[in-house]
């Protein structure tokens, strides 16, 4: 394969990667500058975020769990963590929050060094998780600022109901626009709106190209771990603009370009030099010690070929795209189909599907200590979806950005014995 | 000969097991040393070829003597024993040596102490104490050389000791600095010497040491002794390690050795439950040994060993006591915290509210066997035979506790459990050896 | 199990109560359908499900609280990794081992995520049964919350409808089941009220045990047990203690054991506040009877519902109203009791904690589970916080 690459080959590569880091640079300069330039921030969550209906008022979102995680790769989260627990919360509740009010009663400093603003409203888009609302029922105690609830109903019998639609469309209406109209002082552009809805569309189009590349043998991406990067600007403050087009354009022609030269995906320590097992995987990174649990993957050719962690902020490679001619019920459905949203038989569907479309060996469940939300059930799934396979399912445990509870040796231990025991059963020839 | 080896590094011993071309085990050996890894995997194969070498030896004397089969089996024991002898003669020496180097660093800080004498003294005391602690029919608490020296120097200590002129705390001290280095040194025998020592020990317990089959036995045995063991194959396995002194392509995960080694020991098993020290692994295998799925429990110290290592100290027992008292239970107590952290303080209550300690201890123990069923069940549960290893295997009432619970829950199964099952990773890891071997041959054959 | 004959003894009133608790395997509920062939059973989990609805379509609502320290977990803990709180474990053992089979359907109310996954996972282990997941709106505005909620009530109806062996809801039976409900909050109120004034002759853990009772018994029953034991707690000779008087905080989905509650007493604690059982005290009055029944259930869940950790506070300061409620009490201190792992209970806790030290209230905090076995440190602590309450 292409040993060398040529100018035009690295700045192709390069591109989205640098529009990302332009793009993060400049929200933060923005988010930093806020207070001077009365730019005005509102607070929610990645699950059900609202970002085209924010962005049409000229407000920026913040989200408080890309602050938690962001602040667990950067190996900051145990200190805020320890912080938050001697503030009085329990070791037993979501490192998340934890991390949020530690950081923030730590002067509420972020990735760039700067202090981050306090919200100016907290949009408590209730979807997909029950601790959210405590989250946010906490942020306001601190901060004092106004807070809208937005009640997304769970899809416990797998479908989305005309009366569940009706209800987060009415809340729309009543209560998140005109609290998105009091904060800005501009009156709610239905017409802004639709343009970032159906810019959103396209970027829509090219992400869910880009994951289903990895339908392939061998796979052009890694579907978690660098997936992550991946779905950073369409799950955060960008779906809907013009720089998330562009994105997810210039991804996907670096994806079309690794396709045409039988490129695996580009990991941490270079190019994957061969693919050896395919895996799809169930649950949330663990942030803390990212690089070295993707690293416990890649160093014996394991690619993610799909996973689930990846639709948690939306899930579009089943047809939805945010739709301009229904704008509000649009934005209603694509809460509501959140992964985290969705039933367990929905979900155990979904992973079964994986398997079977993305041509995987096995899948694997990463159970996290503090997302309830992910982790009750996760056991069940995983003997349902074995069953339903035929393929083995692993089982790990750590936490989000706790680093206290991810032990390198437990999990690495795990992975190789899992990997081993696919390995095994290829090479002696038994059943399946 | 050519064999293929195992060795399983686990958290408290080292194992080593050798096959033959055709996968019969020749010969085992285990050590509990706690230096670096190197010097484990060595000394731990080390004695599983001293091990081949007595099972040698033990095929090859039919052949070729006129002794009857019970004065074979005498000589067989007695090579042994005199060459465990001749072992442990030598780590005492290899220990005085290493006291000689470390004493003056302790002797500093008891200045009027009369260290130095004394610890010869003890040492001498342990040198007298050997033979007879391998002579014909003892029974030992323990074949480590760190157990066995440590109590004995714990006792001459505790008899010399005096508060006042020559603290307890010094005479530890040398002990306690020096045992792990001395550990570490070669091993302490070359085969050979302890062989041939042993040899000329054993005809002579015999009555044999001047008769005319003299001559031929030293000779079969020290053929026998001296046979050119070739090591085809090695596979390492160990969990939690940094480093195993392998190359990668000679590490099989722990798990895997582990399910090969139990199928290989009870072939008709499809699952095995291990309770060890650190954690506890349900593994579900196939028709050939090969792992289909696992559940391991390796954060909580709840159903693992360690629980049972707790409650012991919490009891002020020995570990290897709470089976047989936890059998005298009348009423189990239903003991609901299973948090390790909370067991010490659950206990101490129930003590004092007047339960009686068998009851506690019953409960305790199906406490842990709760623990592993529930990994048992998320691993796919019991569907025929299963395979019970690790050291609470040999824990009575945790045997019988997991009996009960397998039957309720999954109905009648066959429960396998074998005295040999320390060794079950280790053999798991030789099978895997000689299967990579076969693979080479093969691929040299095709390519041939 | 008989009904209580009118003069039933106190100790025998109690005595049947602690019994219906303890009946995790549902054999008065079994007995009853023994009585009612035919008839259907619908069980629901904590926290709050509108109970009038399963009984005007003629079937047995049954409050499903978990095994508590009855049930040995040896399935359950298969499906749920250690660091999920227990409610969960012993309810899949019990069905699991047959015990809920008496059950024709589960009812999952919106309480947090691990009672929302179950009701997934139900689905997955009994295909044959009724499961439905029970959004409650935390929007509690009558014409989008409200409205909402009235579509969700009336699909449990025609849920109820479709399982046959029912009656049809008409307003007019809901509304009577709205008051024989109401008659049921009644008669908890004035228990509760009796215990506030006089808590000697009205003690929590018999109050505990009466509530609980309820999850088993057809509401008819229930109100003639808890009158009557209103009345024979009055008439009782019992006499004043010198106890601080606390209020429990944290108890609100899965339960203490009834043995942890004894233990609060004995160190000294007089209960005269809670949050356990909420489902029998909620919503905090009447509903009216009056009008049409949905609509008036909309308006009381929506208006009228206690404060609870798993329901939005739109208005307000967290903490208010346990100030509030600890002052109407006459409490001198407050417990937080929460479950292990309970989001919902710790997260709400250093707000309301903080909020009742700014009032000036002395708090205390401990963890248990349902089948918490050992209480040793528990009555030092609850011991200590009442003497250090005596004494100020």
């Amino acid at each position: 394969m292409a040993t060398t690459t040529t100018t035009v080959e690295q700045a192709r590569k390069d591109r989205s990667q640098d529009r990302q880091k332009a793009m993060l640079a400049d929200y933060f300069h923005k988010l930093a500058i806020a207070s001077e330039t009365g730019g005005q921030t509102v607070h929610t969550f990645v699950p059900g975020n609202l970002t085209e209906l924010i962005r049409s008022f000229d407000l920026l979102p913040v989200l408080p769990e890309i602050n938690a995680l962001q602040s667990g790769m950067r190996q900051k989260s145990g200190e805020y963590i320890q912080r938050a627990e001697k503030m009085g919360h329990s070791e037993d509740v979501c490192s998340y929050v934890k991390c949020d009010l530690g950081m923030l009663a730590g002067g509420n400093v972020g990735l760039t060094g700067e202090p981050l603003p306090r919200p100016d409203l907290l949009l408590l888009s209730y979807t997909g998780c029950f601790t959210f609302m405590k989250w946010f029922e906490l942020l306001r105690e601190e901060t004092s600022a106004p807070t809208v609830m937005l009640h997304v109903p769970y899809q416990a019998d797998g479908r989305i109901t005309e009366s569940m639609r009706e209800y987060v469309v009415k809340q729309l209406r009543e209560k998140v626009i005109p609290a998105l109209e009091k904060l800005s002082g501009k009156k709610y552009d239905e017409d802004r709106l639709r343009e970032n809805l159906s810019r959103s569309a396209a970027a829509e189009d090219d992400l869910v190209f880009v994951l289903e590349s990895a339908k392939r043998v061998p796979s052009p991406i890694d579907a978690y771990f660098a997936a992550v990067y991946y779905v950073g600007p369409i799950f955060s403050a960008f779906r809907g603009t013009e720089d998330a087009v562009l994105y997810y354009q210039e991804l996907r022609e670096e994806i079309e370009d690794r396709i045409e030269r039988g490129l695996g995906p580009m990991t941490p320590d270079g190019l994957l030099p061969e693919e050896k097992f395919r895996l799809v995987v169930e649950g949330p990174p663990n942030w803390t010690h990212f690089r070295d649990f993707w690293r416990m993957f890649h160093s014996e050719g394991a690619v993610i070929v799909a996973s689930t962690y990846t639709k948690v902020g939306g899930v579009y490679d089943d047809g939805f795209r945010h739709d301009a001619s229904r704008p509000l019920e649009s934005l209603a459905d694509y809460c509501m189909g959140c992964y985290t949203n969705r039933s367990l038989p929905a979900r155990v569907e979904m992973i079964a599907n994986y398997v079977r479309d993305y041509a995987a060996d096995g899948f694997i469940v990463h159970s996290v200590k503090s997302c309830n939300s992910f982790s009750a059930g996760q056991l069940l799934m995983l003997r349902e979806i074995e069953r339903r396979t035929g393929k083995p399912g692993g089982f790990f445990e750590s936490d989000l950005v706790d680093p206290r509870y991810f032990s390198p040796a437990n999990v690495k231990n795990r992975i190789e014995s899992y990997l081993q025991m696919i390995d095994q059963k290829r090479a002696g020839g038994t059943s399946r | 000969m050519k064999c293929f080896v195992g060795i399983d590094l686990g958290s408290t011993t080292t194992k080593a097991v050798v096959l033959d071309e055709d996968g019969a085990v020749l010969g085992r050996g285990i050590t509990n040393s706690r230096s670096n890894y190197d010097v484990a995997c060595a000394v731990a194969k080390g004695e599983a070829f001293t091990n081949v070498r007595f099972s040698l030896c033990s095929r090859a004397l039919p052949a070729t003597t006129s002794l009857d089969s019970r004065k074979r089996a005498d000589l067989i024991v007695d090579l042994e024993r005199h060459f465990r002898l001749a072992q442990h003669r030598a780590q005492l020496q290899a220990l005085r040596e290493t006291v000689e180097e470390e004493i003056a660093s302790i002797e500093k800080f008891y200045p009027h102490a009369p260290v130095k004498a004394n610890v010869a003294q003890i040492l001498d005391a342990m040198e007298a104490a050997a033979e007879p602690l391998f002579a014909r029919g003892t029974a030992r608490r323990s074949d480590f050389f760190r157990d066995i020296a440590a109590s004995q120097y714990h006792r001459e200590a505790t008899k010399r000791a005096c508060p006042e002129k020559l603290p307890f705390e010094a005479l530890m001290a040398v002990f306690d600095k020096s045992i792990l280095r001395s550990e570490n040194r070669e091993l302490a025998l070359p085969f050979e010497r302890g062989a041939g020592w042993a040899i000329e020990k054993s005809l002579e317990a015999a009555g044999l040491a001047g008769a005319p089959e003299a001559d031929g036995l030293r000779e079969v045995l020290r053929k026998a002794f001296a046979v050119e063991i070739e090591i085809a194959e090695s596979v390492g396995t160990g969990y939690g390690r940094a480093r195993l002194p392998f190359e990668k392509r000679q590490i099989r995960s722990e798990i895997l050795c582990h399910g090969l080694g139990a199928h290989r020991m009870f072939a008709g098993t499809r699952t095995v439950l291990d309770i060890g020290g650190q954690d506890t692994k349900a593994i579900q295998v196939d028709e050939n040994g090969i792992v289909t799925s696992f559940q391991m429990n390796d954060r909580c110290a709840a159903g693992c060993g360690r629980y049972l290592g707790y409650i012991a100290d919490e009891m002020n027992l020995g570990l290897h006591e709470l089976g047989p008292l936890a059998q005298q239970a009348s009423r189990p107590v239903r003991i609901t915290s299973t948090c390790t952290v909370f067991a010490g303080a659950e206990i101490r209550d129930r003590l004092t509210l007047g339960q009686k300690r068998e009851d506690i201890l019953a409960g305790l123990h199906r406490a842990v066997i709760l623990r592993a069923m529930s990994l048992l069940a998320r691993s796919g549960g019991i569907s025929e035979e299963f395979t019970f290893t690790g050291g609470v295997a040999k824990n009575v009432t945790a045997v019988a506790v997991l009996r009960d619970l397998v039957q309720r829950n999954y109905g009648k199964r066959t429960l396998n459990i074998s005295p040999d099952s320390i060794y079950t990773g280790a053999l798991g890891a030789a099978l895997f050896a000689l299967r990579a071997g076969v693979k080479a041959r093969e691929e040299e054959g095709a390519a041939a | 199990m008989d009904a209580p004959v009118v003069g039933e003894s106190l100790e025998s009133i109690v005595a049947r109560a602690e019994d219906l608790t303890r009946d995790v395997r549902l054999d008065a509920v079994r007995a009853w359908k023994g009585e009612h062939p035919g008839k259907k059973a619908i069980g629901y989990l904590p926290v709050y499900v509108p109970r009038e609805i399963i009984h005007a379509a003629g079937m047995l609502p049954v409050g499903i609280m978990g095994g508590g320290d009855q049930v040995e977990i040896v399935k359950g803990d298969a499906y749920f990794q250690s660091y999920l709180c227990h409610l969960p474990r012993s309810t899949i053992e019990l069905g699991l081992d047959g015990s809920l089979d008496v059950l024709d359907g589960m009812i999952f109310p919106s309480t947090c995520d691990v009672i929302r996954n179950l009701s997934g996972m139900w689905q997955m282990l009994f295909p044959e049964k009724y499961v439905r997941y029970f959004d409650v709106p935390q929007d509690f505005d009558d014409r989008v919350g409200g409205e909402f909620y009235e579509r969700e009530l009336r699909s449990l109806i025609d849920d109820l409808a479709g399982l046959g062996g029912g009656e049809k809801v008409t307003d007019e039976a809901l509304r009577r089941s709205i008051a024989l409900f109401n008659e049921n909050r009644a008669h908890v109120r004035a228990i509760y009220a009796a215990r506030v004034k006089t808590p000697w002759l009205v003690p929590t853990s018999e109050v505990y045990l009466l509530l609980r009772a309820g999850n088993v018994l057809p509401v008819e029953e229930h109100n003639s047990l808890l009158g009557q034991y209103l009345e024979a707690a009055r008439a009782s000779a019992r006499r004043p203690m010198d106890l601080a008087r606390v209020a429990l905080r944290g108890t609100f989905c899965e339960q203490p054991p009834i043995d942890l509650v004894r233990t609060l007493e004995r160190a000294g604690c007089c209960i005269v506040d809670d949050d356990w059982v909420l489902a029998a005290r909620w919503p905090k009055d009447d509903v009216a009877v009056d009008g049409d029944p949905v609509k008036s259930l909309v308006s009381a869940f929506l208006h009228r519902s206690p404060e609870c950790p798993s329901v939005y506070l739109a208005e307000g300061k967290k903490g208010e109203a346990l100030v509030a409620s600890v002052k109407a009490c006459g409490a001198e201190g407050v417990i937080f009791a929460a479950p292990s792992f309970c989001d919902p209970a710790l997260l709400d806790q250093p707000m309301t904690q903080a909020a009742a030290k700014a009032a000036g209230i002395p708090t205390s905090a401990f963890l248990y589970s349902e089948n918490t076995g050992q209480f040793q440190s528990i009555r030092e602590q609850a011991g200590t916080f009442a003497d250090s309450i005596k004494l100020s």
